[in-house]
């Protein structure tokens, strides 16, 4: 089992035919992701090569939606448009959207903010490398996986561990550690390093505590905001499953941008410290050092002697 | 983004918020000749700089000449600037902005922010104005007013008044403050502003209200569509290897540390300065080359870190997803190729063709310390560093 997207999740690309959008479609196809179409305004009609297959590309979300099935949408389209994009998604319904362009304005996001609240859609990202349910690491329909996003497929195995993250090559070698030391994943969910992010750790958090196949949860945070105290919270209350977290950004200055939009820390809020104090409360595994998550995992889920 | 206070105030009376009248002087001179335009008898003269406490610093002075004023912008543009927020070094004084004086009968506080939580902006409003906000809300939170407003919405009038009210204004101010308080909320969403602060917003004797000081910053991501604030832009002010590195597409946080650090990916990037800290060690920079780099953009962040004579050692960490190891080591090559490296390197190298990465380093001749893990690598690094030190300060 796994959270939010499997084998059979039928996933459209928007902004299939711009670079990114197509390289990471194949990569998605290869990976054994469902990919049915996808959405370029102007070129509906036409089909694009994925490599391994042809796949329609539509005017609108919505048009695709009723050809495809589809139930899940990626969106590479270009930061100036891609709140609209993901308004799009909405409008049709589509009920996972993962939004991986960096560079959205945060007023968008503010504005794109209600209207996800009124609807059904669940929204990844921005600004995030997507989410990947492992299969086979050799790839293909048959593996089992749904990868979307740009990660690299190849760490991954599937197993028992849910890791969701703020960052992008950071989870990747947490992931990495967990498949080296023979610790599978069943979903890894990229939030994204911006201030309004879709989908919070909250979310993520609660969906992996009733997720019958994950057992423990690597949870990865960083400076800015109070995400991962309103996680602590949650995890006091509701999450039964051990938990690991590391919390990026001790040694940031303040009032510094580190990278991500969101990790700054503003009039002395949203330092490591705060996080790191009220996640170790709530029972929480945090490790100071990021080589040891995987570590860590493993030993929290051996049987107790 | 941040912009000086005389430009936000301009920005913000394009919004009907009321400032006083000011001239910009570029010298001591012209502080003396804008005191005499503008015959108001009082003014101010205040020291532009992007950072804040200036008032403590000696960069707001009242004058009643143009000879105090001169004096007063002469001392100004004489030294850097050092207040809590300019570091040790402090801020060099380009530009002073002359103000007329005014009869101040209270000091209030307005802010604007993206509260993240919320996932909307937010006014912030406190009747103790000339201070800290964030002093204010760790001593006494009820004292902040705030009000959340959609940015389709604007901020209605209601919550204007609610504002106006818990400040306790009345009378003429009252009626002054409602239409500020939306335009300020309006500048906010249509400059795509990240912080606007009048800190403090004035009431008068006379009950009229002003924005007596102005702060404001933008939303780096939506400057593609703000082209008057992008005109705005001091480069004077910024950190000139954060603009060199913008230029190349690489994300440059300069710190104080003597490890340079070349990373993918900005959780890594600040992970890795963790564990530099985490090993005894200072990192020099926070760079995040992104996840596609190319080898040109590895090759100039290489040259940017050595660029830094505080750099002891140099530390590259790379999780190769999309960026490719081999592509990584080919920059790292092709850099040392071109300047003279002269501190160690310690390069972990992790992910898609790491075997091949890993290959080019060793065989390419060049002294090059390789570390497995995130832990090993910074141990190292932290180590040559130091080793580095001893040498140079050794007799």
């Amino acid at each position: 089992m796994s959270i939010l997207v499997h084998a059979g999740t039928r996933v459209l690309c928007q902004g299939i035919t711009g670079e990114a959008g197509r390289f990471h479609a194949q990569k998605a196809l290869e990976y054994g992701t469902n990919v049915v179409g996808g959405v370029t305004p102007g070129k509906g009609g036409t089909t694009i090569d994925l490599g391994a297959a042809r796949v329609p590309v539509f005017d609108t979300v919505s048009q695709a939606v009723a050809a495809t099935g589809a139930d899940a949408t990626m969106i590479y389209v270009p930061a100036p448009f891609a709140a609209d994009a993901i308004l799009e998604a909405i409008d049709a319904k589509v009920a996972l959207a993962v939004c991986i362009t960096e560079g959205i304005p945060a007023l968008d996001m503010a504005r794109v903010h209600p209207e996800l609240a009124r609807s059904r859609t669940r929204l990844i990202g921005p600004n995030c490398p997507g989410i990947i349910t492992p299969g086979d690491p050799a790839g293909g329909r048959a593996g089992g996986g749904c990868k979307i996003g740009i990660m690299p497929g190849y760490i991954h195995r599937p197993g028992s561990i849910g890791v969701v993250s703020r960052s992008g090559t950071l989870t990747y070698e947490a992931v990495w550690q967990l498949t080296q030391l023979s610790l599978g994943q069943s979903t890894c969910v990229g939030i994204g390093g911006d201030p309004i992010p879709g989908t919070s750790f909250v979310d993520v958090l609660s969906l992996f505590q009733d997720d019958a196949a994950t057992h423990g949860i690597v949870m990865i945070g960083e400076i800015g905001g109070a995400a991962e105290e309103e996680a602590a919270s949650f995890i006091r209350e509701h999450v039964s499953k051990p938990v690991v977290g590391f919390i990026a950004g001790r040694s940031a200055p303040p009032g510094k941008r580190m990278g991500h939009a969101g990790a700054i820390i503003a009039g002395g809020k949203g330092t490591a410290g705060e996080k790191v104090e009220a996640l170790e409360a709530a029972g929480v595994k945090v490790v100071a050092n990021p080589s040891h998550l995987g570590a860590v995992m493993k030993e929290l889920l051996a049987p107790a002697v | 983004m941040k912009i000086h206070e005389h430009q936000a105030k301009e920005l913000l009376a394009c919004f009907g918020v009321p400032v006083l009248r000011g001239r910009l002087a570029h010298d001591a001179e012209g502080a003396a000749k804008a005191f005499d335009e503008l015959a108001a008898g009082v003014a101010v003269v205040k020291a532009q700089v992007h950072a804040g406490g200036r008032g403590k610093a000696g960069g707001v002075k009242l004058v009643r000449s143009a000879a105090e004023a001169r004096a007063a912008a002469a001392t100004m543009f004489a030294r850097p600037l050092v207040t809590p927020q300019t570091g040790g070094a402090g801020a060099k004084v380009r530009r002073v902005w002359v103000e007329e004086g005014c009869e101040i009968a209270r000091e209030l506080y307005l802010g604007v922010v993206l509260d993240r939580a919320q996932r909307r902006p937010v006014v912030m409003a406190s009747a103790e104005g000339g201070v800290e906000i964030e002093e204010v809300a760790a001593r006494s939170p009820e004292k902040i007013v705030r009000e959340w407003f959609d940015p389709l919405a604007g901020l209605h009038a209601f919550q204007a008044r609610r504002v106006a009210f818990a400040l306790g204004l009345s009378g003429d101010a009252f009626k002054a403050a409602v239409p500020l308080f939306q335009g300020v909320a309006r500048c906010f969403v249509e400059k795509d502003a990240s912080m606007v602060e009048v800190n403090p917003l004035v009431v008068t004797k006379a009950g009229r209200v002003f924005a007596l000081d102005a702060k404001m910053a933008f939303d780096g991501n939506a400057l593609f569509r703000q082209k008057d604030v992008v005109a705005l832009r001091d480069r004077d002010e910024e950190d000139a290897r954060e603009l060199a590195a913008s230029e190349h597409g690489l994300s440059w946080v300069s710190l104080d540390g003597d490890v340079g650090c070349m990373v993918n990916g900005a959780g890594l990037a600040m992970a890795t300065m963790d564990a530099i800290k985490l090993a005894g060690g200072t990192p020099a920079n926070f760079l995040d080359v992104g996840g596609g780099a190319t080898q040109e953009q590895v090759s100039a962040a290489f040259k940017l870190i050595l660029k830094d004579a505080s750099v002891r050692a140099v530390l590259v960490n790379i999780f190769g997803g999309i960026a490719k190891c081999d592509v990584i080591a080919g920059g790292i090559l092709a850099a040392a190729a071109e300047v003279h490296l002269a501190v160690p390197l310690v390069v972990r190298l992790e992910g898609t063709n790491v075997e091949l990465g890993r290959r080019m380093l060793d065989e390419s001749g060049m002294k090059i310390v390789t570390a497995a893990t995130i832990d090993e690598a910074a141990t190292r690094a932290v180590e040559l560093a130091r080793r580095g030190a001893t040498r140079r300060t050794a007799p």
